[in-house]
């Protein structure tokens, strides 16, 4: 009879507690015990689990979930309770920052995995700053995410600006070009990479034989085609997203151009395949996001989580397992540092931060001042057949 | 220099006159329409792309089918333009019906509204249709006529290289001239086309003559609507890959050609839309050359659009236009 009431009291405090954290207003909740006497400490995720990329966002919470829930034993040693709190952004900057304010007042929430949208991660960061809580971004490849030079902003995965040294190293290294031919759109992304491209190419000792701008939107590119037929270079490099990315070759293809084809992240879709049909082959893309079954360590991560969720991984879900490794590790940190008591956010975040040579299952990560992995990687696929994904070919490390 | 130029020629005058043609057949249902109402039918360049998308839908159908292999491919393909032709004429005196013919007494300004109401109407239509049918709105054709040709023009003159032409190109190109060709026939010719040509000098002297204006006008809009959407699909079958958004910048530019030829004047888009299509590409091909890598390939459109201007100047009414007397 005791047991029960007891029971019941739990319950609704469990309850009341719940409330009060989905009101955003657990301010007294900071020091409220667990279900067995251990302080709980709460990890987010902000990722879309909506929309048109929820596919993606649902797999960095699912990665984060699987090392949180791997850690739950440790850190109860420790005296703590681990929760995982999954928030949606929708891939909507307004709603992230909704979000972002959310977390902020929820005391128990001492870190943050997120997001996969850089436009998102962007604004919602300020607010992180604002509540120091450390946000360990899995996916986010946009400069100005950590050149703001934020302490609570990191990341694992590579930046934009090295995209195009990274294909350089890979076209005039191991692809051997000597002559490279160059074509962008004109947009911001894509002459960045190309530029990025071309600049780095160039030290390294190739020549680049010509530099074209193309219109986005239309469908005609033979103009640019024929000026690289007359050229004969022996790469061609390509700044802009796949519609257009994907038309050139086709193009290019016609009218015999043989030469190997290499372009960023943006070329990195299924609708490539689609238009380029059986001339993507020889096609050589850049991204950030690695081969998760390349490495024993991750061979071993897709198939737990494939026990545990009855799902394939996607590229991202192993980068979400390891955010959510370097926030436990700076929490263990920082715990620790503090003899054990609660430590504040602050310590947590600055933890993160002085992080060195943590090992996850497939990154390695030291953060340097602004929050950038020093060992963040670069990979190259290419296209052997009509078909997507591209295959796995090698890894570039950042200098 | 002028050798990197010459040899290349052969080429960009297949790949000009390709997109010349196209822009030629969208050129002239902006003409027309203009010719008869003074209305810039803004919405034209939507109709060719909804063209390109019924057509593409009706060619992975019968792709579905496996039809494709028991007919011939053209056989096929002349059906295809014939059904989409007769569709998207509809659709044109659907519109006309509806967004033109209750606003023709009001203001010039209003119709031009309508228009790009209409044209962000269609956009998003088909965008939904497609990514509600194939889960994106960027559709790939079945690819059909993509055998090379060579062409040895090197024998011809040792200082031009060799060219190669997609079969398709032919199939554009004889399409593209038939289709001029009998348009340029029924307007000068026909009973319905002397119609057209008196509605489009006085529209109520014609209508004393007992010529239905209302007919008439429904009747050029379906010509000019059915010839835009059999380039639109020729247009998707030559180059691919089609999305919701092509007709804006192809409109654009055709509406360019129907000027530089003389707005209002059939022979004229033709011309205007030949001319465009060629110095496009000359532009595209030759630009970095000529400045010495100064401007590149992207500054085609700054390239043809100086020379429109440089028309414009010297000859306002355009190439083919005829200047207009000031009615009292």
């Amino acid at each position: 009879m005791k047991m029960r009431k007891s029971m019941s009291l739990l319950l609704s405090g469990s309850l009341a507690l719940t409330m009060l954290a989905a009101c955003g207003k657990s301010s007294s909740g900071s020091s409220s015990e667990g279900s067995n006497g251990s302080k709980v400490i709460k990890i987010a995720t902000q990722t879309p689990l909506s929309g048109g990329s929820a596919t993606l966002g649902e797999a960095i919470k699912l990665g984060a979930q699987m090392q949180l829930d791997e850690q739950k034993d440790k850190f109860k040693k420790l005296g703590y309770e681990l929760k995982l709190q999954p928030y949606d952004d929708q891939g909507d900057p307004k709603k992230g920052v909704a979000n972002a304010q959310l977390i902020g007042a929820d005391k128990q929430i001492y870190g943050v995995v997120g997001h996969l949208n850089s436009g998102v991660a962007i604004p919602s960061s300020e607010i992180y700053e604002k509540y120091k809580i450390p946000m360990v971004s899995p996916a986010n490849t946009a400069t100005e995410v950590t050149d703001r030079n934020l302490q609570s902003v990191n990341r694992i995965c590579g930046r934009d600006d090295y995209q195009g040294p990274a294909g350089a190293e890979y076209a005039t290294g191991k692809l051997g070009a000597k002559k490279i031919f160059v074509i962008q759109d004109k947009t911001a992304y894509g002459t960045g990479l190309a530029d990025a491209f071309k600049k780095s190419a160039e030290e390294k000792g190739a020549k680049i034989v010509g530099y074209e701008g193309i219109t986005v939107g239309e469908k005609d590119f033979n103009g640019v085609i024929n000026q690289v037929l007359s050229k004969k270079p022996d790469l061609v490099f390509f700044g802009g997203l796949y519609s257009e990315g994907g038309l050139i070759i086709k193009q290019a293809r016609e009218k015999g151009i043989d030469v190997p084809f290499m372009g960023g992240d943006g070329l990195d879709s299924s609708t490539l395949v689609e238009i380029a049909g059986k001339s993507v082959k020889n096609v050589f893309i850049t991204s950030v996001a690695g081969d998760t079954e390349g490495t024993e360590t991750g061979k071993k991560f897709a198939g737990n989580y494939k026990k545990k969720f009855n799902k394939n991984i996607e590229s991202y879900s192993v980068y979400g397992y390891d955010s959510m490794g370097v926030v436990l590790k700076g929490l263990e940190d920082a715990i620790k540092e503090n003899g054990k008591k609660q430590p504040t956010r602050e310590q947590v975040m600055k933890a993160v931060r002085n992080l060195k040579d943590f090992q996850g299952a497939v990154t390695k990560v030291s953060f340097d001042s602004k929050g950038d992995n020093d060992f963040a990687k670069f990979f190259v696929y290419k296209f052997d057949d009509a078909k997507y994904p591209p295959v796995f070919d090698a890894e570039i490390p950042k200098k | 220099m002028l050798n990197n130029i010459l040899e290349s020629i052969p080429q960009v005058a297949i790949d000009g006159l390709t997109l010349g043609t196209v822009y030629a057949v969208i050129a002239l249902g902006y003409t027309m329409v203009y010719g008869i109402l003074e209305l810039i039918n803004f919405a034209h360049g939507e109709i060719f792309m909804t063209g390109a998308f019924i057509g593409t839908a009706m060619l992975l159908l019968l792709t579905g089918f496996g039809w494709v292999s028991a007919l011939p491919a053209i056989v096929l393909l002349i059906t295809v333009l014939l059904l989409t032709a007769l569709l998207t004429g509809l659709l044109g005196m659907g519109i006309e019906r509806v967004a033109y013919r209750p606003l023709r007494n009001a203001p010039k300004l209003i119709p031009l509204i309508t228009a790009i109401g209409i044209s962000f109407l269609l956009q998003d239509l088909v965008r939904f249709i497609a990514e509600l049918k194939k889960g994106n709105y960027i559709v790939t054709g079945p690819s059909l006529f993509t055998h090379q040709i060579k062409i040895h023009t090197s024998s011809i003159s040792s200082i031009f290289n060799d060219a190669s032409i997609k079969t398709s190109f032919i199939i554009v190109l004889v399409s593209a001239v038939i289709m001029m060709v009998v348009l340029d026939f029924f307007v000068n010719k026909t009973r319905w086309g002397m119609a057209m040509r008196a509605v489009a000098q006085d529209r109520d002297t014609a209508s004393l003559m007992s010529v239905n204006v209302n007919k008439v006008i429904s009747l050029t809009f379906f010509i000019g609507s059915a010839l835009g959407g059999a380039t639109g699909v020729l247009f998707a079958v030559q180059y691919g890959t089609i999305d919701p958004y092509i007709g804006f910048i192809l409109g654009l530019k055709a509406f360019t050609a129907a000027v530089l030829g003389g707005i209002g004047n059939i022979r004229g888009a033709m011309l205007g839309g030949l001319l465009l299509g060629v110095m496009e590409m000359f532009a595209s091909a030759n630009l970095s050359l000529l400045t010495g890598g100064v401007f590149g390939a992207e500054y085609k459109d700054v390239f043809a659009f100086i020379v429109l201007i440089a028309v414009l100047i010297f000859k306002p009414e355009g190439l083919l236009g005829k200047p207009v007397a000031e009615k009292v």
